[in-house]
């Protein structure tokens, strides 16, 4: 099962991932964005980690919309209201359990990843964080680290891609062959899961 | 009509000064004294390139008379932000809407008609409608 702590735990590894990999995130962003990327996840996360050190919530469902909001009212960039709609999402669903299997982590996730899609209006292929979202949600319900793979693999493929929303999408052709830094900041947070799992914790619950 | 409830305007821009100015603008052309209740929200908090809740919300409340709140918003960020706290938030005051329609010239036909006494739904009409003025 999954606690309240393992949770914390999962914004932490994903708010010192953003922190370490800030200027990679950054770099994808200047060849085809505006390059703040990294700048952005690094100053919502880090937004997130205080607000929960200091309100300290209850449930799994409770981290997650409560790091959510914060991501929305502090990034300044598309990826706020992305990224934040994807954990209050995904914390709506969780409900307020104190303990949820990966199994439910995983509909719940699926469900965040849904109303992603919706208010971006993208579906996969279109060179968004779905690219890594979507493979990793099919198989969450297994392992983290299968799940960490299959985002990882996920972010690479959009190298090829051509970009059609957002910023990168006014490049047209010329956004092939860089990888999209949502689906790179993507595959962080679903590869935080793994780490706040711990070495013994990737497998299901 | 002046007496009547109005309908409050919310501009969203990425940019604290385009916010600012569309707001005078779209003022200066509705003219005839006073207007319905217009509010800039652009740029960060901290006054940078982007888009802010808590501006929007601030802004929102600002023109709040009980008869809704047209958002007007520029691009990216400005309407992911707007569309995830009209989904999910209780940060915007009941019956504030996203419309759908040109930054500059849709903030225009929203006041001028908000200040003639139009409800929510004729302000967004004449805001969306600003799409149809074909320039070539």
């Amino acid at each position: 099962m999954l606690d309240t702590d393992f949770f914390r735990r999962w914004m932490a590894a994903t708010a010192a991932a953003v922190d370490r990999e800030a200027d990679r995130l950054t770099e994808l962003d200047a060849a085809i964005g505006d390059a703040d990327h990294g700048s952005n996840m690094r100053r919502g996360f880090a937004a997130v980690s205080d607000v929960l050190e200091k309100e300290a919530p209850a449930a799994p469902g409770a981290v997650l919309t409560l790091a959510g909001r914060h991501l929305i009212s502090t990034v300044g960039g598309a990826s706020g209201p992305l990224y934040g709609t994807l954990l209050r999402r995904t914390g709506k669903a969780l409900g307020d359990a104190p303990e949820v299997t990966s199994d439910q982590l995983a509909e719940a996730l699926g469900a965040g990843v849904a109303a992603v899609a919706q208010l971006g209006g993208a579906q996969a292929g279109d060179k968004t964080m779905l690219d890594a979202l979507l493979p990793a949600v099919e198989v969450l319900g297994g392992s983290f680290g299968e799940a960490r793979d299959a985002a990882l693999a996920g972010a690479l493929a959009t190298v090829p891609l051509l970009a059609r929303k957002g910023r990168a999408s006014y490049l047209g052709e010329r956004s092939i062959g860089h990888q999209d830094p949502g689906a790179a900041s993507a595959a962080l947070l679903v590869g935080a899961l793994a780490e706040a799992a711990g070495p013994n914790g990737g497998g299901g619950a | 009509m002046s007496e009547e409830k109005q309908v409050g305007i919310v501009l969203v821009s990425h940019s604290r000064p385009v916010a600012e100015a569309v707001a005078e603008l779209a003022r200066g052309l509705a003219a005839g004294g006073a207007t319905a209740p217009v509010a800039a929200a652009g740029g960060t908090s901290a006054g940078g390139l982007g888009t802010s809740t808590e501006l929007i919300a601030a802004a929102a409340r600002a023109v709040d008379r009980g008869a809704g709140v047209a958002l007007i918003v520029d691009l990216g960020s400005a309407v992911l932000t707007v569309k995830s706290m009209l989904a999910e938030g209780d940060e915007l005051p009941e019956g504030a809407r996203l419309v759908d329609a040109p930054f500059v010239e849709g903030a225009v036909a929203a006041l001028v008609t908000a200040s003639a006494g139009g409800d929510l739904g004729t302000v967004e009409a004449a805001a969306t409608d600003a799409y149809d003025y074909r320039k070539a």
